[in-house]
């Protein structure tokens, strides 16, 4: 029975983070200014991060733990370079 | 999907729960992303995902691991402490981004610099 | 007690983050412990400005109101972008006058307002302390202030000044 529930429910919150991942992506490439493209960067990280941790719970396996804890930083990071990147860099055009 | 037999139905479904609401407010903040119309509605869609559907999410983990292995498995907590210290922060650094270069092309739908604002009210 | 440990609450948060990430045996407790009163060592050399937290017990209280809000926002913002073609909704800046002058209290303010979906700190002005919200739902620009002044940065001044 728990199988059931879980194997439904986990499926479901894959497709739906995925579609989150998808839509995100869509803006990314979509635009239309650096700025939408950085915070749908950060939309898609955030999204990537809870389907590895979904991923984690379906296979029952805590290494996807890392993996989780190392994208949420490395997209911290690289976000907060691209909006420095933002003030510092493409103003003087 | 072996192991998922092991536990007990009463924390299958808090987990499912917990698991789906987590995604669910997820997808909705993405699809904020796509429907509003500037960017700085668009600014506020990503949060929803980076709270509740974080939150949502690592209370799934957490209630799944605990009762899989009969343990307090806590660690999960680290991932929803630096999701809510760091988004703000990179939320604050784009949106300061956003408004110097709005300013810097005029745009007209935000404000000017404080200085300019107390003279036109 | 002192030199040994000039930041004791930086100490315990990176002692419990290493527990967490390891396991709970007395091995890693103590590598943790020697870790963690290293690397607040090094943080007193680089001379941060040291926060001051005045009441304690004002802490779980903000921490319940905010986790609170966050939820019934998220609520909120999501029906609204779930209805977005049907409802007319205007967003817009406020501007909000701040008493609150510690640093780090205006940080914690930020992080509130700005994980609250609906709410985005966009700018602070540290020569008029002013504040520049952007809202997402915006009805009427006193509720939001009052918001701000009472909910959150009454309790934020209780705790850092």
């Amino acid at each position: 029975m728990s199988a059931v529930i879980l194997f439904w429910s986990l499926l479901v919150a894959q497709i739906l983070l995925a579609v989150a991942m998808a839509i995100a992506t869509f803006r990314m490439v979509r635009g239309p200014r650096a700025q939408d493209r950085i915070l749908s960067l950060d939309a898609l990280y955030v999204s990537a991060m809870l389907l590895l941790l979904v991923f984690g719970i379906r296979t029952g396996s805590t290494l996807y733990f890392e993996a989780a804890l190392v994208i949420s930083l490395l997209g911290f990071v690289s976000t907060v370079a691209l909006a420095k990147f933002l003030m510092r860099g493409e103003v003087i055009e | 999907m072996s192991h998922a037999a092991d536990i007990p139905v009463w924390a299958a479904v808090l987990t499912a729960f917990f698991v789906l609401v987590g995604a669910g407010f997820t997808v909705i903040g993405a699809l904020g992303l796509l429907r509003l119309k500037t960017f700085y509605e668009r600014m506020h869609a990503p949060t929803l995902g980076s709270t509740w559907g974080a939150a949502g999410v690592l209370i799934g983990s957490i209630i799944f691991f605990s009762v899989l292995q009969s343990r307090p498995v806590l660690h999960e907590a680290l991932i929803a402490v630096f999701v809510t210290v760091t988004t703000p922060v990179t939320l604050m650094l784009l949106a300061r981004a956003a408004l110097y270069r709005d300013r810097a092309e005029r745009n007209p739908e935000v404000p000017g610099r404080a200085k300019a604002q107390s003279d036109d009210e | 007690m002192r030199r040994l440990l000039p930041y004791p609450l930086l100490t315990a948060s990176l002692l419990v983050m290493w527990v967490l990430l390891n396991d709970l045996t007395s091995g890693h407790v103590l590598l943790g412990a020697v870790i963690a009163i290293s690397a607040s060592n090094v943080m007193a050399r680089l001379q941060p400005q040291k926060p001051r937290i005045r009441r304690w017990l004002s802490i779980p209280q903000l921490i319940a109101i905010v986790a609170a809000d966050i939820l019934r926002s998220n609520i909120a913002v999501a029906r609204l972008i779930l209805r977005q073609k049907h409802v007319r909704r205007v967003s817009g800046f406020v501007t909000i006058p701040l008493d609150l002058r510690d640093h780090t209290g205006l940080s914690v303010l930020a992080c509130i307002v700005t994980s609250t979906p609906g709410t985005a700190w966009v700018e602070y002005d540290s020569a008029r302390s002013t504040l520049l919200l952007h809202v997402f739902d915006l009805v009427d620009e006193g509720e939001w202030i009052d918001l701000i002044k009472n909910r959150y940065e009454r309790l934020l001044m209780e705790i850092f000044e």
